[in-house]
């Protein structure tokens, strides 16, 4: 049953994900990129877990590595998004003459 | 209520944050906004996430997160906007190593049950391409290796032998987890072998369609490793991503004619035989003529290519977009999907640059109108808008939808030599009636007509 339950989300979410994603304009397909990605960091909450669980040292060593990666790619990725996205700006009050 | 129920209705929220995230993202003017309410939903996961019980010690976590957060803050802040298609391959490969880890950290050989293993195998095995695949997509972007396909007789054999050994050892695993886990390292070097061999022989033109598999796959390592640890979150918002991925992948794919597993395996863009003779010749002009021709134009489309990224012309090209609006003329930018190294290079450049984002056109939007347009400049893009695609069955471009700069009026194309684009095939666009070569770097070429106005 769990993982019923499990592939169920995993599809609802697939298909949101179309959705909502095809409604992005090419412009920002960039921004887009680079802030998905740091969604896809996500697996942060997971490293935290193993890194803090104060199991194996190796599971430990594992997990401090993961946690690393993972917050460079979160950190990393929403701020260039955010540089990237300050830059895109409608010009209409000096532009046009 | 126990944490536990705390901690999984506050995943309901960062999920929502992340769709709602993702929603305002589908204009300019809201995306800024979407992209820090994204951020909010990582930032209370990760705070409501170290509170949970598994969670006993704290010190390796601060250590984690304060040296990815300087390493990632640092990075962000200082790489420049022509370098961004490299920053977020290495971003990405940087998740799918994430991936990785977290899959290994949670295979446990004496309470690992078959689904969990399984799980594991997943997210170990996307994680591990996801991650080799980017560097090495990094390092052909950034030409730190070379950008051309890397193809070698025998190469689909040895894919195939990677691929069958990945699985099997993965069968091996999943079958009886309990009893060992030497076959866990075999799948990790071999997904990581696997990734690099699925990169190089993809040459630098077909980066765009890369990039956007690899930012897939990145979100799919997630989700299996949501898997793996029975984390809803991961799930939902790898998810996400992967759908993402695959959406832009389409998008490439599509712009540029060609199926994903021509992209993947044909490594296309090592140089072809010439078809079909070229009848015309090449009409160069300089650019006090261009000038002219330009002054007496009334509507001007700017078509970029990667050229221009490489040449950083993005600035002047701005400058001379406001000197032509000075004049009278209308300027608009046509940008096709597969222009430069990633989907949108050209539009973040040309942001970068201060160009209003409602004249960064599509190619549809430009494509019913273009025979208005008294003026087409062709900045250092060759494929995108080779008319062989259009007329010459016998291309290999042919079929490819391209922004149809011939049919305008007068067209420039910006160059710095006659070599044929990234596909290798030679462009009928350069010998057409109505086309003038501009030779020379971009920067420097479009520099001089800047100067031709301000005289």
């Amino acid at each position: 049953m769990e993982i019923v339950f499990l592939a169920f989300i995993l599809i609802l979410s697939i298909f949101l994900g179309f959705e909502l994603i095809n409604k992005v304009p090419a412009t920002l397909h960039t921004p887009l990129m680079s802030g998905s990605n740091a969604i896809s960091g996500i697996t942060l909450i997971g490293a935290l877990a193993s890194a803090g669980a104060g199991q194996s040292q190796i599971a430990t060593i594992l997990g401090t590595a993961a946690v690393v990666f993972a917050t460079i790619n979160v950190i990393g990725g929403y701020l260039v998004t955010d540089r990237m996205l300050e830059m895109f700006k409608k010009k209409e009050l000096k532009g046009k003459k | 209520m126990n944490t536990a129920i705390i901690i999984n209705i506050t995943y309901v929220f960062s999920a929502i944050l992340f769709i709602y995230g993702l929603k305002e993202l589908s204009s300019p003017a809201t995306a800024r906004r979407g992209n820090f309410i994204s951020s909010l939903g990582m930032f209370i996961a990760v705070v409501v996430t170290l509170f949970s019980q598994g969670i006993i010690e704290y010190q390796w976590i601060l250590l984690g997160v304060v040296v990815g957060g300087i390493i990632g803050a640092l990075a962000a802040r200082m790489v420049a906007m022509t370098a961004m298609p490299e920053m977020v391959a290495l971003f990405n490969g940087f998740g799918g190593l994430a991936s990785l880890l977290v899959g290994l950290a949670a295979f446990d050989p004496k309470i690992v049950s078959q689904f969990s293993a399984a799980a594991i195998f997943l997210s170990v095995f996307i994680g591990g391409v996801t991650f080799t695949g980017s560097f090495i997509a990094w390092g052909k972007l950034s030409e730190k290796i070379t950008s051309n396909p890397i193809m070698f007789t025998g190469q689909q054999i040895v894919n195939a032998i990677l691929l069958l050994g990945l699985l099997a050892a993965g069968v091996l695993l999943i079958s009886n987890p309990s009893l060992n886990n030497d076959y866990l390292w075999i799948v990790i070097v071999l997904s990581l072998l696997l990734g690099i061999m699925f990169v190089i022989p993809i040459g630098g033109g077909d980066m765009p369609v890369v990039i956007s598999l690899l930012n897939s796959y990145s979100g799919l390592a997630a989700c299996a490793a949501g898997f793996a640890i029975n984390n809803l979150l991961l799930i939902v918002a790898g998810s996400l991503v992967g759908a993402s991925g695959i959406i832009l992948t389409q998008i490439m794919c599509k712009a540029m004619n060609r199926s994903l597993s021509n992209v993947l395996f044909s490594g296309f863009g090592s140089p072809k035989t010439a078809k079909g003779e070229i009848e015309g010749t090449v009409k160069p002009i300089i650019a006090e003529d261009a000038f002219y021709i330009l002054e007496a134009a009334s509507s001007v489309l700017i078509i970029p290519g990667y050229g221009m990224a490489v040449a950083q012309a993005q600035h002047i090209v701005k400058e001379l977009q406001e000197l032509l609006e000075a004049n009278g003329a209308e300027v608009v930018y046509g940008v096709h999907p597969v222009a430069g190294r990633m989907p949108g290079h050209m539009n973040v450049l040309l942001a970068e640059a201060d160009v209003s984002y409602d004249v960064l056109l599509e190619m549809e939007a430009v494509n019913p109108r273009i025979e208005n347009f008294d003026v087409a400049i062709v900045i250092g893009a060759n494929d995108v808008v080779n008319p062989a695609a259009r007329e010459d069955e016998s291309s290999p471009l042919y079929g490819m939808p391209i922004v149809n700069a011939d049919l305008a009026r007068t067209v420039f194309v910006l160059k710095r030599s006659m070599a044929s684009g990234f596909a290798g095939v030679e462009n009928p666009l350069f010998f057409k009636e109505n086309v003038r070569m501009l030779f020379g770097d971009a920067k420097e070429s479009i520099s001089q007509l800047v100067r031709e106005f301000d005289q």
